[in-house]
This record gives structure tokens, sequence and C-alpha cells, in this order.
């Protein structure tokens, strides 16, 4: 079932990297959802245009709205259907596509909010590091230099609480799972899948090589928000000693520690 | 402090309340009973708030030991509940003693459903986890410990805020009926222009069996195949909620229950109508599950109706009975109607306007002669 937006948006497809851009549309997803679609790829366009929407939206302070969930290359709007119909949330969500279709294009602008994240890269905090090299053919040396070189867009936080789907990583170093998955991962795990990045916020089974660790809690549900960084932003890795990390640990567990923040025209 | 035992935690006992909304953009599941309805009839008939937290027991071989004294229920699923032994009500408000045993044995038959519900008045008061009392174990969030009970954990009772007596029903017509061929309605979308309508055709004329494999992340579902269109039932990952039916790789359909991700890459054919989620959610492995079109706006109209139903939900109260005694005293144990009250008299005890404590809460009452 499909509603038809009014209204054109402009694009800006310089640094399009995958996926087709789409005229947006407004999908019913059950009796109090609906999920607006910008496209079927992931790229950086694509992504910021969501993360505008829920800006205007949040901005909107329509009281019916109780969920946002934001990802890749859409935007799920949960409802209150005591408060809202599935026609005046469409007609919303309508406005708010052309309110942010503008914000979006002002979006080159503003500058990125960059996180930056401690990681002690190798030997016992990521024991793959070797076999990622390996595979590369070239040093560890360059497999960190490679890997903590980038800004890393979080392109959503899902799967798991506080989990960031990273987008950006260097081909270069990209190398397939391990053959059998680990039953348990430490949290903060920093590891590469495939051409994926990424860190598991709490221990878990899990399949990625692992290069480093990061004492950086990424999920605390006592904390508001309840992770470091908001999805829309970017991840720098910055390498760190083992003495270091250690000292970053004792701070997050007195609740001391504050992830670096920089800002960054883009 | 007046708490519950746990005795025997079953298969899986944990704690859930209506679940932890607004933090699925930090990848948090929102979790929370599998069947809401039963919960928020639980809460109703002890007197609390519809969101309030009970014990959700799966399948049985759950024993409870109340430390003190409370008025409690059990809905949803009928897993043969007996108190010291003797069979109770579901669906009733009921008493019970410091040191009396709830036990929940296993479903009284292949149409009882699979989850029942402990409620007690005051709820169950474990830690608030970013505004949820809900145990996601994936997550090891809420509850206890964000981990499903076992035997000697204590769960505190909350302060009763609106006192009820033992002996309230659920009105018949508002009980779900569990079990049985199962016809859920399914609103289209958001990915169903992936499935050819001969796909759709299998997908809403075929009877589907509950595999075993189903847990509290969701129902899966085997039969007839939905194959999308060039088999591509993978999209890029976007958001997903309960009640969502994914068709992965295998073409068999899941129903996205209570614990499920938060964002998810299969495509979706449908959504299930809220009012008929608890249905799915009760289903036991073996259950047929069917599947019926139905639009945005009867579905929202059918959850408006079940709210505002349970808004304006009115019971048969007991609140005025009459017990005979041979002396004024100031404390009695009575028995009437099989359910338990410890009375005590606190202002006068002579004839006429007076107050009591029944079972721990605070009531007028009124001291004559008989005959």
């Amino acid at each position: 079932m499909r509603f038809a937006l009014c209204g054109s948006l402009s694009l800006n497809g310089d640094d399009v990297t995958a996926g087709t851009q789409l005229e947006p549309r407004i999908l019913i997803c059950g009796e109090g959802a609906l999920v607006v679609e910008f496209g079927n790829g992931i790229d950086p366009v694509t992504n910021n245009r969501v993360y505008a929407l829920a800006a205007a939206v949040e901005a909107a302070k329509n009281n019916s709205v109780i969920e946002l969930t934001p990802t890749y290359r859409s935007l799920l709007v949960q409802y209150d259907l005591e408060l809202s119909s599935v026609a005046d949330m469409t007609g919303f969500l309508n406005d708010m596509v052309t309110i942010s279709a503008v914000s979006t294009d002002d979006h080159d602008d503003k500058p990125r909010r960059i996180y930056e994240l401690p990681v002690a890269y190798g030997g016992a905090h990521g024991e793959d590091l070797d076999d990622v090299a390996d595979h590369a053919g070239i040093t560890t040396e360059e497999v960190v230099a490679i890997h903590s070189g980038t800004d890393y867009r979080v392109y959503m936080l899902g799967f798991a609480p506080g989990f960031p789907y990273l987008g950006g990583m260097d081909e270069r170093i990209a190398t397939p799972r391990i053959a059998s998955p680990r039953v348990r991962v430490p949290a903060g795990s920093v590891g590469i899948a495939e051409s994926q990045t990424g860190v598991y916020p709490v221990a878990s089974p899990g399949g990625w090589r692992l290069i480093g660790n990061t004492p950086v809690s990424l999920f605390n549900p006592n904390a508001h928000p309840p992770v470091p960084f908001l999805p829309g932003s970017f991840i720098r890795f910055v390498p760190v000693s083992s003495e270091e990390t250690k000292r970053i640990a004792d701070q997050v567990a007195e609740g001391t520690y504050r992830v670096h923040m920089t800002e960054q025209a883009e | 402090m007046d708490a519950l035992r746990i005795v025997c935690p079953g298969p899986l006992s944990t704690i859930q309340d209506l679940g932890r909304p607004g933090y699925q953009r930090f990848g948090v599941s929102v979790s929370g009973a599998a069947d809401r309805y039963a919960l928020r009839l639980g809460n109703l008939l002890v007197g609390n708030d519809q969101r309030g937290a009970a014990i959700e027991v799966t399948i049985g071989g759950a024993e409870f030991e109340f430390t003190s004294l409370a008025i409690f229920a059990v809905t949803g699923a009928d897993l043969s509940p007996t108190l010291n032994g003797t069979p109770v009500a579901l669906w009733e408000t009921l008493s019970a003693d410091v040191g009396d045993r709830l036990s929940l044995k296993s479903p009284a038959g292949p149409d009882s459903g699979l989850r029942a519900y402990v409620n007690v008045s005051g709820g169950f008061d474990t830690p608030l986890v970013l505004g949820s009392r809900s145990t996601h174990l994936g997550a090891r969030l809420g509850g206890i410990e964000g981990r499903a009970s076992e035997a000697d954990d204590e769960i505190l009772i909350g302060p009763v805020t609106n006192p009820v007596l033992p002996g309230r029903r659920m009105p018949l017509d508002l009980l779900p009926k569990y079990g049985g061929d199962i016809l859920a309605r399914v609103i289209p979308g958001p990915q169903d222009d992936m499935f050819d309508s001969d796909a759709t055709a299998s997908f809403y004329n075929s009877t589907y069996t509950v595999s075993d494999k189903s847990d509290r992340m969701g129902c899966r579902l085997e039969g007839t195949e939905v194959p999308a269109i060039d088999g591509a039932h993978d999209i890029v990952s976007d958001g997903v909620l309960s009640g969502a039916i994914q068709i992965p790789g295998n073409a068999q359909p899941i129903i996205l229950l209570a614990d499920c991700q938060t964002t998810g890459g299969y495509a979706k054919i449908g959504v299930i109508a809220s009012v008929d989620l608890a249905l799915v959610a009760q289903a036991s492995p073996g259950a047929t599950v069917r599947f019926e079109r139905i639009s945005a706006e009867d579905a929202s109209a059918l959850a408006r109706g079940r709210m505002a139903t349970l808004r304006n939900i009115s019971f048969d109260e007991p609140t005025s009975g009459t017990v005979e005694f041979e002396e004024l005293r100031r404390e009695y144990d009575l028995r009437v109607d099989g359910s338990k009250y410890h009375v005590e008299i606190t202002a006068g005890v002579d004839e006429g306007q007076t107050n009591a404590i029944v079972n721990g809460i605070e009531y007028d009452v009124h001291v004559h002669p008989g005959e």
C-alpha cells in the first residue's frame, strides 16, 4: 500500500556510492507506523536526508509521534493511533519531507561531528590483527594507519544496544569473517567483517576479525542518551597504548571519561 | 518487604511490562510482554496501571511463594494454576496468604496458549531501566539483572495505590480464545511489492504451522513458500517492529514478537493487526495460522476500540459481602468462596461504622448484629 508524495526534492548526487536515489515514498508499516523511504542503497546523501527528516520531525514536536527509528535509507515513524490517523500522519510526514529537503540542501555547510574512540590495536586487544595484515599483504602498522586514518559515518545504530553500523572502511583492509565464530567476543572489540568495520558494545558471540579494543562504553543504560555518539555523526579510531587504554578504562569506570568530539567542515 | 519468592522458575520466567519504547534509535529493543493484552487485563484485575510489571511464565513448570499477603491474578495461557495444590481460576482477582504457593504446571490442552502472566496488586518493583522493567535477555537489560528468574529470587512488590478485593472477574466477552486455527489479520506493506501475485496468493491462502524454533523474538512458521521476485529477499536493513512478517531467503514467514531487534534486513510482506498479535504470541508449536488482509484504517479502528474497552472496563465487584461471626474480636481469619481474608478491625470493635484492614488494605466496614 503506497501513498504518493507531493512535491519533489532536489538531489545532490555527487558523492553517491551505492544504491538508487528514489522519490521519497511513505509506506504503511502496520496500523501505527509509517516508513519514509529515501532510497534502497547505502550512501551518505540518502543517509543525510534520513537524519534531516528525523530532526525536522523532532523539531515539529508533534505529540502523536511515539518513536523514530532512523536507518541507512529510511525513517520508521511510530505514532499514537488514538491521537492521529494514517491520513493525518501521511500529511504531516509529507510536510516534514519538504521542510527537511530544504535543510538537506543546506547540509553541506554543516560541520561533521567526529567522535574520537581510543583503540588499543593488536596483541591481546585484537588477536586477528596479524591475519588482517597477512590477508592485505601489508604490515600491522599499515593496517592500523589505514583503519585509524578514516572517519567512519555512523549510518545507524541497531542489531544490539549501541551497535554502530559504520560506513567508509578502506577496501585494502577488507577481510573475511573467521571460519568458526567465537563464543564470546569481549565488549569494546573493534572488528572487521568483509568491507565493514564495527565495535561490539557488549560481550557477545561473533565472527568478526578482531583488530583492537576500545575501553569506551558504547552503551550505558544509566546515561542520557545511553550511547556516546548519535547516529548521523562520525567516528574516528585513535590508536592508544595498552597503558593509556587502562587509564581510560579507569576513568570510564569512575564515570569521568568524556568521548572527545570535534567539528569539522564537510 | 512484600515480595514473591521464586521456588522454581520453569523453562522461562521473566519480568515484563509494556516494554521500553523510545530507544530503538539506539538499538534497544522494545521487549515487554509477548501477549500485551493478557498483561493489561491482569493489571486491571489487581487494580494496577495497565503498564504494571508482571511475571511472564512460559509453558509452566513454575512455582512461586508469597512472602506477604497479596492480591493477585493469573491471565494469559491456561497453565493449570493451583494455590497450595488447589486449582484456582484464571482471569480472576485472587488473594494469597503468607507462605501460599502458586504453581503453574503445564498447558491444560493444545489450545491453552503458551505464556501466562502473574500480576500482583502493586506490581513487581524491579528497577526501571530506560523507563521500563521489561527483561530483554539478549541485551541483558531490565528485570532481575537482565536475566530470567532463578530459584530463590525474591521479587519485590510495589506499594498498592488502588486496593481491590478478590473476586473480580473479567467479563467473559473480553477473554481471548487462544489456539485452534488462528486467523491473523495483516496490514500489507511495507515491502509487499517484492512479492508477485502468485506468492502473495500463496501467503494469504495457505495455512502455516508454528515451528518449535519460535521464541520471544519471533514466531517462525512453516508451510507454503512465499518467494520474493527474483529470489531477492534481502533489503538494505530498515526499522522493524513487533508484528512485522519477514520473509527471509527460505521463503518461510517469521512474525516478529516483543524481543525483536530494532532493524532487519528481510522483506516484510505485512504487519499483523495489533489486536491479533496476542493470539500469535500465544501460539504453541504445531498450532496453525492463516492470514487475511485488513486495511491500516480498519486495524486502527479495532485497536482504538480495544483501548477504549479497557479504559472503560467495569467488573462485577464483590464489594459488599456479609460475614457471620460469634463474637466481636479484633482479628478474624475468614474463608469466603475459596478466598482467604485476614480482617483486622482498626477502630472501635463496637457495632456501627468502623475501619478494618482486609488483606493488608484499609476499608470502611459496618458491624451490626444478626438475627
